[in-house]
């Protein structure tokens, strides 16, 4: 087998007490890929990595690290690292120590641990670091440190949980990309925990989506952004906006759908499966799928106009944003709140709020999932 | 005006400094009596005390006969060593009972378990010592609840005693230091993160290493102001010894007690005094030395 896994989940599960944190996860991830789970704070992430790591047993399942079942080996036994939520850097050693650690334990030579305690802070590129203190550093070089403390035992995975939870915006822009090209650069399998979706989708090969405990759609970053399998994944995933409706009729791969709100739309199945007349969806589009001009004629509700989705409203908000900017328009009969995308080219960098726009987007870009919440009740009763 | 604003605001200032000042003064008024009253007075005049000689009925001079007499009788020379080395040991025995005890208490324990048995470690201390050294002596006296047991289920034919001896004496020193030693370990192991332990056992280390590399140096602090309190009580601990340690059993504090109550010899009782002080700020200077802490970072 030419694509090597690095690291196999087979029905994981964890519970405490009754409640179960990690429900029958599987996973794959293959050599030297950038992996990243993704989901909204306590659905489990934290749960599933200290797992791989070897701090918490699972309930059941098995865990295969590079072709060994890990049940029962101890966090210092198994060839993963972890850089921590807060790093957990020892205040009580510098800045070379704390990396030499690893190495320290595995009994290498003094002079030997030095030269690649170098290498390795030459490669997180603070070369010059090795004799601060842990707080003598800023936040991006206590991040570097921590990985770096963690690559240089060249373990077969690299967990990270969240490590640039604690960096302002900025930073975190810029050690996205860093840990991207790192990851590039050393060829270690990584697996990356965090609820930040741009996070995931900018570094990683594949992504997992989860949400209590359960995978919800693992797929590529455009995957998960174009080709969203549930409602849950189109709505955390991206910006959308969001409705509920009923459908009305069903016509091959298109349904109607009446809003709750009112109005028509026609909508596309997100998932694989078929639509049934009378299910209540859940419908979205993402802003920039809406085409927007400017519109004198009278409001009316959500309809369908030239085979397209059409409605009217007025500018609400502006929420300039350079080229990310949007605007809120609502569709007064309803009360739709519709979020739209500005195009970059600049055309409605005029638009002032309370001028009437009409939106449109095609079919194919309102994907339509049956509600859970609805499934739910359906079983109950 | 913001050049006006800034020469208010200075003129302000200056006029605050010198009013908190009086303010913190008054406040800090009663521990300065304290201080002064308690603690700087009475050794002053222990000081002069033990620096004279008396020469006939309220006739004194000047001399150091008292600290000579001191370095001349073998029994004062040796009681002071017996009672110094006690005391380390008994130090140690705390450090190294109470140490798993806090681990326990701080890192294992959650919740109110963790509170339970930390006010376990509380409850004996809400009775007075002497009661609780009579507690020891009940159990381990010739007609004991101890002696009784063993001869019950026949490991010894007849009473035995165990009070008198110097291990029961060590029991006694121990369990009355354990309190002094758990509380500032429990504090200051709290402080220590989770996720540190489990980063160094991530990273390869074993309940060894990072009981030495990791936990041990970040508890140092709390290690170092245990040690220091503990040992400081037990070298001025005059119950314990007299009770449990019996007639034989020498104290320094017997002896500094003996000079100023039996014999009236206040001269050479304030001599010892000195003595007993400049022993234990040397051990603890020396023990500081030799764990590279400052006493700043003991009470941080
Ligand atoms: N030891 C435990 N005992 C009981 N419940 C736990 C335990 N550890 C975690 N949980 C529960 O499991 C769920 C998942 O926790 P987890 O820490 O994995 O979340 P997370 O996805 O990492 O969240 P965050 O993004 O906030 O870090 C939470 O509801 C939490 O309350
Ligand atoms: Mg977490």
């Amino acid at each position: 087998m030419s694509n090597q896994l690095d690291l196999e989940c087979r029905q994981l599960v964890k519970s405490f007490g009754k409640f179960t944190a990690v429900d029958n996860v599987s996973l794959e991830i293959p050599k030297g890929s950038f992996f990243s789970i993704l989901g909204p704070s306590g659905c489990g992430k934290t749960t599933l990595l200290r797992m791989l790591a070897g701090f918490i047993e699972p309930t059941a399942g098995d865990i295969v690290i590079k072709g060994n079942s890990m049940l029962g080996v101890p966090p210092n036994k198994r060839p993963v690292n972890m850089v921590f939520q807060h790093l957990a850097l020892f205040p009580m050693m510098n800045v070379a120590e704390n990396i030499g650690y690893g190495l320290r334990r595995r009994k290498i030579p003094q002079p030997e641990i030095d030269k690649r305690v170098a290498d390795v802070l030459e490669r997180v590129s603070l070369p010059d670091a090795g004799s601060k203190n842990v707080d003598q550093l800023s936040g991006g070089q206590r991040q570097r440190v921590a990985i770096a403390r963690s690559l240089i035992l060249e373990p077969a995975v690299l967990l990270l949980d969240e490590p640039l939870g604690a960096l302002d915006l900025k930073l975190r822009e810029h050690m996205k990309v860093e840990l991207k090209q790192l990851q590039h650069e050393v060829g270690t399998t990584f697996v990356y925990i965090t609820h930040d979706q741009s996070e995931a989708l900018v570094m990683s090969d594949n992504v997992a989506v989860m949400n209590e405990g359960r995978f919800e759609q693992v797929g590529s970053p455009q995957d998960l952004y174009y080709n969203p399998q549930t409602a849950f994944v189109a709505g955390f995933v991206g910006d959308s906006n969001r409705w509920s409706g009923k459908i009305e009729s069903v016509d091959g791969d298109q349904a109607m759908v009446a809003l709750d709100e009112g109005g028509v739309i026609a909508a596309v199945s997100g998932t694989n499966s078929s639509m049934g007349l009378g299910d209540q969806v859940e419908l979205f589009v993402r802003p920039e799928a809406i085409t927007i001009e400017r519109s004198t004629s009278s409001q009316d509700g959500a309809h369908i106009e030239d085979g397209k989705n059409t409605l009217t409203g007025v500018v609400e908000n502006l929420l300039f944003d350079g080229a990310n900017s949007r605007a809120q328009v609502r569709d007064q009969k309803t009360g739709h709140q519709v979020t739209v995308s500005l195009p970059q080219t600049g055309a409605f960098s005029d638009l002032v709020s309370g001028e009437n726009l009409r939106l449109s987007w095609s079919v194919d870009k309102a994907r339509s999932y049956v509600s859970s919440a609805a499934a739910k009740q359906e079983k109950a009763a | 005006m913001s050049s006006a604003e800034i020469a208010v605001s200075g003129t302000e200032q200056r006029s605050v400094i010198p009013t908190l000042k009086l303010g913190t003064f008054l406040l800090m008024l009663p521990l300065l009596l304290w201080l002064l009253l308690l603690i700087i007075l009475p050794h002053v005049d222990l000081l002069i005390v033990s620096l004279r000689e008396v020469l006939g009925y309220r006739e004194y001079a000047f001399s150091l006969q008292n600290y000579a007499e001191f370095f001349t009788e073998p029994l004062y020379w040796n009681t002071f060593v017996r009672t110094a080395v006690m005391s380390i040991l008994a130090t140690i025995i705390t450090l190294i009972v109470g140490f798993p005890v806090s681990y326990y208490i701080a890192k294992v324990m959650k919740g109110r378990k963790r509170n339970l048995l930390f006010i376990m470690c509380l409850i004996p201390f809400w009775v007075s010592e002497l009661v609780r050294t009579f507690g020891w002596m009940i159990l381990l006296r010739e007609s004991g609840v101890l002696s009784s047991f063993i001869q019950w289920i026949g490991l010894v034919d007849g009473p035995v005693e165990f009070l008198y001896t110097d291990a029961t004496l060590m029991v006694g020193l121990v369990y009355t230091s354990m309190l002094f030693m758990v509380v500032p370990l429990v504090s200051v192991l709290d402080t220590l993160d989770d996720s540190l332990i489990e980063a160094a056992y991530d990273l390869g280390g074993n309940t060894v290493s990072i009981l030495r590399e990791i936990v041990i140096p970040h508890a140092m602090p709390g290690i170092a102001s245990g040690c220091i309190v503990v040992f400081m009580l037990t070298l001025g601990n005059y119950l314990t010894p007299t009770l449990l340690g019996g007639k034989d059993s020498l104290w320094f504090t017997e002896q500094i007690y003996n000079q100023f109550i039996t014999r009236f010899n206040w001269e050479s009782g304030s001599a010892f005094g000195f003595l007993l002080l400049f022993l234990s700020s040397a051990i603890v200077f020396v023990g500081l030395k030799l764990s590279r802490q400052t006493l700043a970072d003991t009470v941080k």
